[in-house]
């Protein structure tokens, strides 16, 4: 299990990432943390002419909050996001995901844009990206485009970035602190590849839910307040239209089923970590007065 | 003498292990360096389940760079034979593919270059042209008459069918009040070591009289039974196929002797490149290709009285072996032979073992061997027992169990069991487990709405294979053809060096559980010195230690045998030590004190002698003690069980020298929602009789659990529809966690062996028998509390949540959600 | 900008347990046997080569990562730690290793050099890792002998340890359970 061999190179500006992709496009392999590309070197399931290796190029390390959100450079480890004091606080949706990617070894390294561009199926950033309508800079030698998460996913492991592209780095927008966010994932061990993840959403009027269960990529649902019983109706029809080509037909009804009670149980927890919220909103504004 | 002064100095009782483990010391195979101009291998490897060769051509990987040689099969059929099957069958595997294909993983080239990696990069300048052919991929399928062959020319999938007969099983079936059945079927999983195979070898041509002789560095752990095998396969003398190990080995719970294969071709590689060759296992080839635990389908029924005393067992039993019956196969049989009627008083017996080959990878020695196919069966019926007559399962066990007076027992098929008190564990059990506060738990968590079950196992686990067991497959006048097979040798030296220094050697090659730390502790009491002051040397090396064909690690014979044989050989050469200095000591030879690194004669503890100078002093003038015998400067000792006889003319076989005894009790709950199992408390009761270091067996115990835990909920080697293999890495394969693995109770009771020279048994592969099961029968209790309940019998391992959630969905009488039947067609 | 060509040797220098060393290799050689096979350091040792199993786990630049995902050429220039860096100046062992030691927490030892290399990094950290949290940052390493039930207590039991050691002398520099190369 050795990779096959290829030309490395040592990025230290993105330009030159911009004009090496230009050169040599499908033939390169853009290697950040190399937590999901270096495995699949040494199995040969891919072997690019030219790794371009990102990790050292300082313009990429920049996580930066905006006035709406957080920017995260392409060069960002899962670690770095995790650790950011006031995650927790502003995307606390992601806050609640991030524990559930690999275990800290792997997130030491592993980054964020890394795993969007990798958008594995069963992957929980993309997920994440897609249930707060985040957004990914795209940069090329032909200039920037910026593309919501609902475009950039295209099938497993497929996504909008071209050949000739990076991605430069992710915007998150934060979660406003009238929601409550919930993350609920189930694996054959207590850690692992999740066969199915919900990520949910609660704000005063509506309530969001973001499915992965083996389809291809990941889907949004929006709903106004409903009651329970309403919204495992939503939910089984959700689980109906899944498209789902696992190992086995036990499998497939698995995940139908997980999609079933553990979206209802991620939406009903969100709805209490809003409640919470508030309460302690009115709490601080009860002091203040 | 003295430990080193340091802050953080060993305790005693620590491993001498551990110091060079801990600072990343230790010598496992591929930290040894190679002789200069040493070759890398690369293996290629089917990509089929079955095919025929049309062809494979070499010639671009030969021209690659850094290539030196590739090894194909026509060098392989020109230098070597097949390996040798334990039984006679129409197929024998060759170590290189020729013709066909038979499994996914099978090899059939090898390349030598400079480095693995370009090694990699030849392999695939290969070209292979395959022909598809229909495989074999289970035992069902394996069984039809008209269906495929898993070897084009094979009348029929099935290579051994022998039936059984002790007692009479007929008639107690006949006049049972109740028959009780059960079918199961029981997973291909591995014990997957974090360390894979490593082999280096090098051929000498001008070795054996000019015919060639061979060398190997391997952490193959035996059975040495099958070095003949593999000389046998290069065809040189077996003083001419030199094994050597290394010191340290990152695992192998018996997986490991799978290697053997592996250790012919790379010869044959090495003869071919002219040059020492080295190959490393990578995790995908061990995966795919090394072993697996055999599966199994079995038909099991019991005639119950109605107190639920069993009067008769009958056995169906088939197994899946895969490609080729490899030796030992069908071992996994017959290692359980003897005791299939487990831990009770059964003396009407009736068995039928077939073992049939499919296109998967051959099986073998897995942790367990044989017993977690035999007690998934028969304690799952046990649970059944119970419940189809309304009774108490631990009064079933109670009522079943061997008396404690009926030890040493002989149990229907043959095998010797040497002592024990069941009944005694079973009561240890139950009080470190609060058995009374547990049954209220359960009735809480069921009042509730809550899936709570406790499950019960109880497992007789033989140690050291009699060599002869398998033999018990032939019929009696093919074994009386084939001359007696018996015994389990093994052997041990205690050597003196000229300062006084004692070395011991032995004959297993220990992968982890502190043989190294046992032998020092036993010859450092029998000298009165400290463990710290005695070498141990388990790098057995064929041409200069004394071994047999028993040697290696497996079947837990350390305890009972190894350490036996080392003891033996320390109080030997103390004993003729003795003997030569009574007269310096002027006292009779039993009166010599061995204390605290001196001599002293008895009851005069004022003039000592110093140990290290009466030990050296033969080196250096043997003429002085010549006369009490030779010098007493080394002892070898080779010990075997007295008990350990070639099958009966009736087939009754005692197939180990001794026999502990496991009561599992495991509580769970199964989440509803997610169809997880949570266990909440899980006792294991052994009795592994005398146990010589308890931390040790503790840490054998918990290993055990945490392997067993995975076959139990998450392990399994998985084939695709068409034969591919789908478990290649360990992100497919899933070894349990430091999450996933509860910390278990464990409790002992010691009843020693009479038949072993310390009075201990092996305990390290109890956990793998007793556990998979006991975990099903938790999680069948608690879908006992389901309405239609009778539908979730067939537990299948391994339990995921996915298996679990469909059958609480069984149990409930519905399909998952009632959308999902509708879509998939499929109602449970 | 570094650019080295597929079959180029390139120099690669890294601080390894304080020691400048250096080797030639090719880019796509692997941090997990240029550390080994290169370097001779065979304390790091490889089980899976897909970053499942954590026996390959080092510490760079003091971060405990998988050597097997990593090539040398990205850690040239580096600081890497390794097991064989743990022991004390005198050869002794450090007190995390004496932990296991006494616990029986290893059997085959072969995943023990990855579980110290994140326990190292664990033990640095501030505040320390409470009980409930250690098998969550040791869930990335995989033992096939243990069951990991001596191997976490041992674990606990240092960072206790460290953490009371810490709290009798607050002034004190901070003492890690593990020699500091
Ligand atoms: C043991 C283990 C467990 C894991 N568990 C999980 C898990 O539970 N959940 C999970 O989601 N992931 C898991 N991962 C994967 C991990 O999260 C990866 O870090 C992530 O998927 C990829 O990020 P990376 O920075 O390592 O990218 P790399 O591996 O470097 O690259 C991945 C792919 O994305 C491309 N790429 C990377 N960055 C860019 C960019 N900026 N622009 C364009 N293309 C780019 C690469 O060319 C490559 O095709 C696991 C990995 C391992 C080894
Ligand atoms: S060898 Fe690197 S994680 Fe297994
Ligand atoms: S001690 Fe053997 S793998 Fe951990």
């Amino acid at each position: 299990m050795k990779p096959a061999p290829f030309e490395y190179v040592r990025i230290d500006h993105p330009d030159e990432l911009s004009a090496l992709l230009t050169e040599h496009g499908p033939e390169a392999a853009v290697l950040a943390g190399g937590q999901s590309l270096m495995p699949i070197l040494n199995l040969r399931l891919r072997r690019p002419r030219v790794l371009l290796d990102l990790s050292r190029c300082r313009a990429l390390h920049d996580l930066t909050p905006t006035s709406g959100g957080l920017q995260i450079g392409a060069a960002v480890t899962q670690a770095t996001v995790l650790s950011w004091p006031r995650l927790a606080h502003q995307v606390p949706l992601l806050a609640l995901a991030l524990p559930h990617v690999g275990n800290p070894q792997i997130r030491s390294r592993g980054t964020l844009c890394g795993s969007l561009a990798h958008a594995h199926p069963q992957a929980e950033l993309p997920l994440c990206l897609a249930a707060l309508d985040g957004e990914i800079v795209l940069r090329s030698q032909r200039g920037e485009r910026r593309i919501a998460a609902a475009d950039f996913f295209i099938a497993a492991q497929k996504t909008a970035c071209r050949p000739d592209e990076y991605i430069a780095q992710a915007h998150i927008p934060c979660q406003s602190i009238d929601e409550g966010s919930a993350f609920l994932e189930v694996a054959v061990r207590v850690t692992g590849q999740a066969q199915v993840a919900c990520a949910a959403i609660a704000g005063p009027h509506r309530l969001r839910l973001a499915v992965l269960a083996g389809q291809a990529t990941p889907q949004v649902h929006d709903y106004p307040l409903l009651p329970e019983a309403d919204l495992r109706d939503q939910l089984d029809i959700i689980a109906r239209s899944l498209a789902l080509s696992c190992a086995s037909a036990d499998d497939d009804a698995y995940r139908r089923q997980l999609v079933v009670s553990l979206g209802l149980n991620a939406l009903k927890q969100a709805q209490r970590a809003r409640d919470r919220r508030a309460a302690v909103d009115a709490q601080i504004m009860e002091h203040r007065r | 003498m003295s430990e080193r002064a340091s802050r953080f100095g060993p305790s005693a009782g620590t491993r001498v292990e551990d110091a060079a483990l801990l600072c990343g010391r230790g010598q496992f195979a591929d930290d040894l360096g190679c002789k200069p101009g040493t070759l890398h291998a690369a293996i290629l490897r089917s990509s089929h389940a079955h095919a025929r060769l049309r062809g494979v051509d070499v010639s671009a990987a030969e021209r690659a760079v850094g290539v030196r040689a590739v090894l194909t099969a026509d060098d392989v059929t020109r230098w070597s034979r097949p390996l040798l099957a334990a039984l006679r069958v129409p197929v024998l595997q060759p170590v290189l593919a020729k013709d066909a294909v038979h499994y996914v993983g099978e090899p059939l080239a090898v390349v030598l270059a400079e480095n693995r990696y370009l090694a990699e990069d030849a392999l695939e300048a290969i070209r292979v042209e395959y022909e598809p052919l229909p495989p074999v991929l289970d035992i069902a399928q394996a069984l039809t008459l008209d269906g495929p062959r898993a070897h084009a020319d094979l009348a029929q999938n099935i290579v051994s069918d022998r039936s059984y007969c002790y007692g009479d099983p007929d008639a107690a079936l006949a006049a049972a009040s109740h028959r009780v059945r059960l079918q199961i079927a029981y997973p291909r999983n591995t014990a997957t070591p974090l360390e894979c195979g490593v082999v280096v070898a090098e051929h000498f041509p001008d070795g054996n009289g000019g015919h060639g002789a061979y060398e190997v560095m391997s952490n193959f752990t035996g059975p040495m039974s099958l070095h003949a095998v593999m000389a046998m396969a290069l065809q040189v003398p077996e003083s001419h196929l030199r094994l050597r190990f290394p010191r340290d080995v990152g695992g192998s719970f018996g997986t490991k002797q799978s290697l053997f294969s592996a250790i012919v071709l790379l010869c044959l590689a090495a003869r071919k490149a002219g040059a020492p060759v080295k190959w490393v296992e990578d995790r995908r080839e061990h995966m795919t290709a090394a072993t697996s635990a055999t599966a199994r389908r079995s038909h099991i029924e019991a005639a119950v009285q109605d107190d639920g005393r069993i009067a008769a067992l009958s056995f169906d039993q088939i197994d899946d072996v895969g490609a080729y019956l490899r030796a030992p196969e069908p071992a996994t049989f017959y290692r359980m032979h003897g005791c299939l009627t487990g831990a009770y008083a059964i003396q009407h017996l009736r068995v039928r073992n077939r073992v049939v080959l499919t296109n998967k990878t051959p099986t073998g020695l897995v942790r367990g061997f044989g017993g977690p196919q035999v007690y998934f069966a028969l304690e799952r019926l046990v649970q059944r027992i119970a419940v189809q007559l309304g009774l108490d399962p631990l009064d079933v066990y109670r009522r079943n169990f061997i008396a404690k007076d009926a030890f040493p027992y002989r149990a229907a098929a043959g095998a010797l069991i040497d002592s024990g008190d069941y009944a005694a564990t079973l009561a240890v059990a139950l009080q470190a487990a609060d058995i009374t506060a547990l049954r209220d738990r359960q009735r809480q968590a069921r009042s509730e709405g809550r899936l709570y079950g406790i499950g019960f196992a109880a497992v007789v686990e033989p140690s050291i294979s009699n060599m002869g067991y398998v033999t018990a497959a032939l019929t009696a006048e093919q074994r009386a053809h084939a001359g007696p097979k018996q015994g389990a040798l093994a052997a041990a030296t205690v050597q003196i060096d000229p300062l006084g220094g004692i070395t011991v050697g032995i004959d297993s090659m220990p992968a982890g559980q502190g043989h190294r730390t046992v032998c020092a502790q036993r010859v450092a009491a029998v000298f009165g010195l400290a463990p710290g002051d005695i070498v141990v040397n388990s790098e057995l090396d064929t041409q200069k230690d004394a071994w047999s064909i028993a040697a290696g690690n497996y079947s837990c014979r350390f305890a009972g045998a190894v350490a036996g044989a080392v003891q033996i050989a320390a109080q030997r050469l103390r004993d003729r030590v003795a003997q030569h200095c009574a007269d310096l000591l002027g006292c009779a030879p039993q009166d010599v004190v061995f204390a605290a690194g001196s001599l002293h004669a008895r009851g005069q503890p004022e003039h000592i002698l110093p140990l290290a100078r009466v030990l050296s002093g033969p080196h250096w003038a043997p003429a002085l003690s010549t006369e009490a015998g030779p010098p007493p400067l080394r002892e070898t000792v080779f010990f075997t069980p007295e008990t350990l006889h070639a099958p009966s003319s009736d087939d009754r076989v005692n197939a180990s020298a001794t026999y502990g005894f496991v009561f599992d009790l495991c509580a769970l709950e199964i989440d509803r929602t997610t169809g997880r199992v949570y266990i909440d408390r899980y006792v294991t009761a052994h009795d592994a009789g005398r146990l010589l270091h308890p931390a040790l067996a503790d840490g054998q115990v918990r290993g055990g659990f945490a392997q067993a835990l995975g076959a139990a909920l998450s392990e399994e080697l998985r084939y695709d529809g068409q034969g591919r293999f789908a478990s290649q890495t360990l992100s497919d394969y899933l070894l349990p966690t430091c999450l996933d693995v509860p910390a278990p109770i464990i409790v002992h009771t010691q009843t020693p062996s009479p038949f072993t020279p310390l009075g201990a048994k092996g305990i390290g592969e109890g956990n793998s028998m007793s556990t998979p099961v006991c975990i099903a029968n938790a999680v069948a209790d608690a879908l006992s509390s389901l309405p239609q309940s009778e539908h979730c019998q067939d537990l299948r391992l391994p339990l995921t949540p996915a298996t679990v959630l469909a059958l609480v969905a069984g149990g409930q009488g519905q399909a998952a959600t009632g959308t999902v039947a509708v879509q998939t067609g499929k109602i449970r | 900008m570094k650019r080295w060509k597929q079959s180029e040797l390139v120099p690669v220098q890294v601080e390894l347990n304080g020691v400048q060393r250096r080797g030639l290799c090719e880019p796509r050689v692997l941090l997990s046997d240029f550390l080994r096979d290169t370097l001779g350091a065979t304390g790091t040792h490889v089980g899976c080569e897909t970053g499942e199993c954590g026996a390959c786990t080092i510490r760079v630049d003091g971060v405990a990562q998988r050597s097997c995902l990593t090539l040398a050429v990205q850690a040239d220039g580096r600081c890497i730690e390794t097991v064989e860096g743990l022991a004390q100046a005198d050869g002794s062992l450090c007190e995390l290793q004496h932990a296991l030691r006494e616990r029986f927490a290893l059997q085959c030892g072969f995943c023990i050099p990855g579980i110290l290399m994140t326990c190292a990094e664990m033990l640095k950290r501030r505040p320390l890792p409470e009980d409930e949290q250690i098998p969550g940052l040791l869930a990335g390493h995989l033992c096939r002998c243990t069951g990991y039930t001596d191997l976490l207590a041992a674990v606990r039991h240092t960072v206790a340890e460290v953490r009371r050691r810490e709290a009798a002398h607050p002034a004190s520099a901070p003492s890690v359970g593990v020699h500091d190369a």
